[in-house]
């Protein structure tokens, strides 16, 4: 038995061996050829981007040492008072957050239903028109990619200093991504209900309220949920250039070195934003359960 | 069949009758149908006291901001086109290598963050929650730590995206690590090999292509943050934006703009390319 499949003819054996060595041979090659290209591309970014590993080197300590700054000094002995004078400021802090989070939400909300509204139109089985389809899709391209600090800025210039800059501008932003994700999950649905709804007579409406929505509905939940999260995240951001929120704080911590300053708002951030990736996260899950439930 | 499909036309009642319960939903049921409808409008009406949001000012701003887009109108490079060529570049450049260093650390480290890789599960524990603390800082925030580190200019933001992307990139492979079917690795190491080997045979055939796609993925986003990256003065083209915005030079923001659209949309078709090449039609990962 075992003879039978060892013996494979000497012939076929090499002509097997050649086939398998130029394969491996061609894809070798292919693999030199995408290091190569890789190289030169890093040689020409490194130039752009002004690069200077031996400069890094130098600086690291700089680097190193900024964290060993930003960290508070707490002792064992009067632990609490440490932490009291490391978090000098903790209730205005809190409710700077508490904007931040409260910015974020508003622009969530008004870009999430902004492209609620619109991703129905957009979307390639069910745009009434091609032509409606193709402008909002560029109109969404636009609003995402225009980069949301670049629309803060403008609408401080606008609008004043203050939240209402903050939320615009993380509402257009909102609108573009969402937008083409919602426009994504409606070209992904099963047609079939929509096209029963439709032979009933209903009208555009009546088949995206019956056909497509039960069938997008927690996925574009999930996908508001995940966005809020991050806005939470860029809102802290957008409040750098005035729009309002924990931002400023954070920025002139940075710039006047308030060293402990900058670590107790960054963990601030960094816990908020971890509580609201927790609760979000059981509430998707709890959103996708439903969905296999179905 | 043909009995009960006349039955079905003839009296429509039959029908309601047997999905009677899809219509008399109870009376709690609609109401909590409507709880979540009205708590979200209630938290936003709370943010808007909170805020204190001042409508007064929409309409004037409104009116300010069709100000600025009617100067937008022709957009001009104001006879800096070098310069934003240039800083066009930076951005490119500072998005590339970000994302080359980041995949370079993230990669080892996501094993170890990895379930089913993880030496100890303290080992991952702690792993995981260190990315999520590098990915809860924002980029533009290791931007400002960074220009204090390396001076002004692109190198600080190529370090800010490689350490922000990190964080966000070891977790997205750890992730596509664990998601990979074990058999393949058990077979070599029931074929006696090592676990590096099962590791290289077994494992990296299965998340190479998941994790291209990411990386192609991250490098598209990177472009767009290394756009604003300038705004803290760490390279490309946002410090110009900025300025321009901020100097009222509103024909040159449009300028940028279209640079910035333009080049993101050669580079989105360009990966989206990569990305079907690598990974064939089936999922944008």
């Amino acid at each position: 038995m075992t003879s039978s499949i060892l013996s494979v003819p000497q012939a076929r054996l090499e002509v097997l061996l050649a086939d398998y060595q130029r394969e491996v041979g061609r894809r070798r090659r292919q693999s030199l050829l995408v290091l190569a290209i890789l190289a030169i591309l890093i040689a020409i970014a490194g130039r752009f981007g002004e690069v200077d590993v031996n400069y890094l080197f130098q600086h690291i300590s700089n680097f190193t040492s900024y964290f060993g700054r930003i960290l508070p000094k707490l002792g064992v002995a009067h632990f609490d008072a440490d932490v009291a004078d490391w978090y000098w400021n903790f209730t205005g802090w809190l409710k700077l957050l508490l904007d931040t989070v409260l910015i974020a939400y508003l622009g969530t909300l008004i870009g999430a239903s902004g492209a609620f509204t619109i991703a129905f139109f957009a979307a390639a089985n069910l745009a009434p028109s091609n032509v409606l389809r193709w402008s909002i899709k560029r109109i969404f391209e636009f609003c995402r990619t225009v980069p949301d600090l670049v629309f803060a800025l403008m609408f401080v210039s606008a609008f004043g200093l203050g939240p209402l800059a903050g939320i615009l501008a993380i509402a257009i932003h909102t609108f573009g991504t969402l937008g083409k994700l919602f426009t994504e999950a409606i070209e992904n649905i099963d047609m079939k209900p929509v096209e029963g709804v439709r032979s009933t007579g209903s009208r555009f409406i009546e088949m995206v309220r019956f056909g497509a929505l039960p069938q997008v509905v927690s996925s574009f939940a999930s996908y508001t949920l995940l966005r809020f999260e991050i806005n939470v995240r860029s809102g802290s951001v957008v409040g750098m250039v005035g729009a309002g929120g924990i931002g400023q704080d954070l920025f002139v911590a940075i710039r006047k070195f308030y060293y402990t300053d900058v670590s107790a708002i960054l963990l601030m951030i960094i816990v908020s934003v971890a509580v609201i990736d927790l609760v979000t996260e059981r509430i998707r899950h709890r959103l996708s359960g439903q969905d296999t439930g179905r | 069949m043909s009995a009960r499909r006349m039955t079905l036309l003839d009296d429509p009642n039959t029908v309601l009758d047997r999905h009677r319960d899809l219509f008399n939903d109870s009376p709690l049921r609609r109401a909590s149908a409507l709880a979540a409808p009205l708590g979200i409008a209630g938290v936003a009406i709370f943010a808007m006291w909170w805020l204190a949001i001042p409508f007064d000012q929409i309409g004037p701003g409104l009116a300010s901001l069709a100000k600025f887009i009617a100067l937008m109108f022709p957009p001009s490079a104001g006879g800096h086109l070098h310069l934003l060529l240039k800083a066009m570049g930076e951005t490119l450049a500072i998005a590339f290598l970000g994302t080359l260093i980041a995949t370079v650390f993230a990669f080892p480290i996501s094993f170890l963050a990895a379930k089913n890789t993880s030496p100890h599960p303290l080992v991952r524990f702690a792993i995981r929650r260190g990315l999520d603390t590098i990915r809860g800082v924002d980029a533009l925030i290791w931007a400002l730590v960074f220009v204090g580190v390396v001076g002004l200019g692109p190198f600080a933001g190529v370090l800010a995206i490689a350490v922000s992307d990190t964080g966000a990139l070891g977790k997205l492979f750890s992730e596509a690590i664990e998601s990979t079917e074990e058999r393949a690795r058990e077979s070599i190491l029931a074929s006696g090999g090592t676990g590096l080997l099962a590791v290289r045979f077994g494992l990296l055939p299965q998340v190479l292509p998941i994790i291209a796609g990411q990386i192609l993925y991250y490098f598209e986003s990177n472009v767009r943050s290394a756009t604003i990256i300038g705004i803290v003065g760490a390279g490309g083209i946002g410090l110009q934006l900025s300025e321009q915005i901020r100097t009222y030079d509103f024909d040159q923001v449009a300028f940028a703009v279209i640079m910035i659209l333009i080049t993101v949309a050669i580079i989105d078709w360009i990966s989206s390319k990569l990305r079907f090449a690598i990974i064939g039609r089936r999922a944008v990962v």
